[in-house]
């Protein structure tokens, strides 16, 4: 069956900043179609792993294949063509660019005219490429539902609405595997349930395998095929929901032993602008 | 700040909605302004036309600079060496090898962009001040160079250069030549508009306000950053060019720093990452010390001469306005004449409920 091959291996992951230790021996696989969710107190190592995967960090040790091939040292520009798109937990849109032409930014590794042909941009197919494409750009915005601030200045949008426009942005590259680094931080219930659903389609409607942190355990729990839990830069749980929940290391270190935490957020992370 | 369109103004397909001059009002005040220049050298003189000639030129310079400084958000104070270097490369080209002039301009335009691009590599590596150091090394070596070559530039006592031709008819009046910066200035402004809305383009700003999303969108930074030293080293060229054949002279202390400054004066003033900014910008630096130089001689022979002695003192009232014109945009209206145009515009597309 498909949903068994990995589309993407960490392999005995260790990441080191002189003497601050991110990851330690982390290994892990996520499988073709699945949602597969990192979980784990502040500073865990949770971003630093998605960055690995990304290309903004390379492993001190250890390595990472993607469909097969071995990215570990691969630059971040040449991740997008083989399939990989993220999203930053710091809101990193281009803020004075239209949410259009952040979305279109997106596309870019898709693109064939560069400023040779662009300029004339009636005479050697330029324009028909920028319609094709914005053809596909408006689908994306249909589907995350910002039609209403499709030409408006991205930077001047709430908080909300800018981490749709992101994930817009990561959708529009068309990546087999989409890294969402806190999704949902700051947002209210009705914000979160609309990005739950939108998580849920790309993964069940577009195909996009989903790697996720999240801190909201409710959304994790319900969404998530799979979890593993980072603790002080180490692996220590993987597997399905209910299995990772019930695994007392897990309770002793992300749950602080209480019994009754399980749907309560994280406290909400401040909007920052980065 | 959403774009506003008029109600009524409603785009039925993705060609339309991507055009430059969104709305029928637009595009109708282009055509007519368009006729309105054509029709300019029948009824201004010789010295508004030299203005417009130098307002275009010096806009064609200034709007590649704003896609190195606005746009990506880079820094150059050597661009008034990369424009003397389109001026001497397009002189050369002509004199050597008899290009005719009307190829010489593009392919001065090619050998700056050339010469834009060593000079730029650095810009792959460095930011900020650093790179400001780099581009004002570039300014130095490049003065450095017209100084010394002689086969190039005619070394310190200049060079001649013949007029613009095209089929026997000769630019080599105001009048006529003022067709020729028309021309390119469309050409140029069009292609930037153009750049702006493609890949490339858009490449650019994204580099410029989140170098690291850019990253990961598949953008290659280094390639960027060195590419808009490259466009912009093409539109100084070119502009240098049109320069050399409308003076029909070209000499060194043209090329000093302190047009540089000016370049950049005119990028802050019009607006940074604002196409059409740039001709305003432009227009303005070129107009500003006329408007000083009309002040001072109404003035001539007043009491407020004789106590200022402003007869001597011109040069350095020029210099002291443009100073003061740059700093009182930065305080008051960093985003230059183009916002100010746009919030014109906005009033009176919604008039008469503007408010
Ligand atoms: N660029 C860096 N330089 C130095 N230390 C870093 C760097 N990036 C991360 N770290 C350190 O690595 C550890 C893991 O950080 P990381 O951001 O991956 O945690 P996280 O699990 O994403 O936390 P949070 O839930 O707060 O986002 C922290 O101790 C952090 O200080
Ligand atoms: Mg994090």
């Amino acid at each position: 069956m498909e949903a068994t091959t990995p589309i993407l291996a960490a392999e005995r992951v260790s990441l080191r900043f002189g003497g601050v230790r991110a990851l330690t021996d982390v290994s892990f696989e996520v499988r073709k179609g699945e949602v597969f969710s990192i979980i784990g107190p502040n500073g865990a190592g949770k971003t630093s792993m998605v960055n690995c995967i990304s290309g903004r960090y390379r492993p001190t040790e250890g390595r990472i294949r993607f469909d097969g091939q071995d990215i570990t040292r691969l630059p971040t520009r040449k991740r997008a063509a083989i399939g990989i798109g993220r999203t930053f937990q710091n809101l990193a849109l281009f803020g004075h660019m239209t949410v259009l032409d952040n979305i279109m930014v997106g596309r870019h590794h898709l693109l064939k005219h560069g400023f040779w042909t662009g300029m004339p941009f009636w005479l050697f197919g330029a324009q028909r490429e920028e319609i094709a494409h914005r053809r596909e750009v408006e689908e994306i915005i249909d589907f995350l539902e910002i039609q209403h601030v499709r030409k408006a200045v991205a930077g001047t949008l709430s908080y909300g609405l800018r981490k749709r426009v992101e994930l817009a942005r990561a959708v529009a590259l068309r990546p087999k595997l989409i890294l969402l680094d806190e999704p949902m931080a700051g947002m209210n219930l009705e914000e979160k349930e609309d990005m739950a659903r939108f998580i849920l389609d790309l993964n069940e409607e577009w195909g996009m395998t989903v790697l996720m942190i999240e801190h909201d355990m409710g959304v994790v729990m319900d969404i998530s095929h799979r979890v593993m839990v980072l603790d002080f830069g180490r692996k220590i749980a993987e597997g399905r929901p209910e299995e990772v929940l019930a695994d007392p290391h897990v309770r002793r270190a992300y749950l602080g032993e209480a019994d009754e935490v399980v749907s309560e957020p994280e406290e909400a992370m401040e909007p920052v602008e980065s | 700040m959403a774009v506003m369109t008029p109600a009524g103004d409603y785009r039925t397909s993705y060609r339309e909605d991507m055009t430059i001059f969104p709305t029928r009002n637009s595009r109708l005040a282009l055509w007519l302004g368009l006729a309105l220049l054509c029709a300019a050298p029948l009824v201004l003189g010789r010295y508004e036309l030299g203005l417009l000639v130098n307002i275009g030129i010096m806009g064609i310079a200034a709007l590649g600079l704003n896609i190195l400084v606005g746009f990506t958000g880079q820094i150059s104070i050597g661009h008034a060496a990369f424009f003397g270097f389109g001026a001497f490369a397009s002189a050369w080209l002509h004199e050597q090898f008899h290009i005719p002039v009307v190829l010489c301009i593009p392919l001065a335009g090619f050998m700056t962009a050339l010469i834009g691009l060593v000079f730029g590599a650095p810009a792959a590596r460095l930011k900020g001040l650093y790179l400001a150091i780099a581009t004002l090394a570039a300014q130095f070596i490049l003065e450095d160079f017209f100084a010394r070559a002689q086969w190039f530039t005619g070394g310190v006592a200049g060079r001649i250069t013949e007029p613009f031709e095209l089929f026997g008819w000769r630019a080599d009046r105001e009048e006529s030549f003022f067709y020729v910066v028309l021309a390119f200035v469309i050409l140029m402004f069009v292609g930037a508009a153009n750049l702006m809305r493609t890949r490339d383009g858009r490449a650019l700003v994204a580099v410029r306000d989140h170098y690291l999303s850019a990253e990961v969108m598949g953008i290659n930074l280094a390639y960027y950053r060195t590419l808009s030293f490259g466009i912009a080293s093409f539109y100084a060229g070119v502009a240098g060019a049109l320069y050399a054949h409308y003076l029909l002279f070209v000499s060194v202390e043209a090329f000093t720093i302190l047009l540089s400054i000016q370049f950049l004066g005119m990028v802050i003033i019009g607006g940074l990452g604002s196409v059409m900014g740039s001709l305003m910008g432009a227009a303005f630096m070129v107009l500003l010390p006329e408007a000083v130089q009309m002040v001072a001689d109404a003035l001539a022979g007043g009491a407020i001469d004789r106590a200022l002695r402003l007869g001597n003192s011109i040069s350095f009232l020029r210099e002291m306005t443009i100073g003061a014109a740059i700093i009182l945009f930065l305080i008051f209206e960093p985003d230059g004449l183009a916002r100010r145009w746009r919030l014109i515009k906005a009033y009176w597309k919604l008039y008469p409920y503007s408010h």
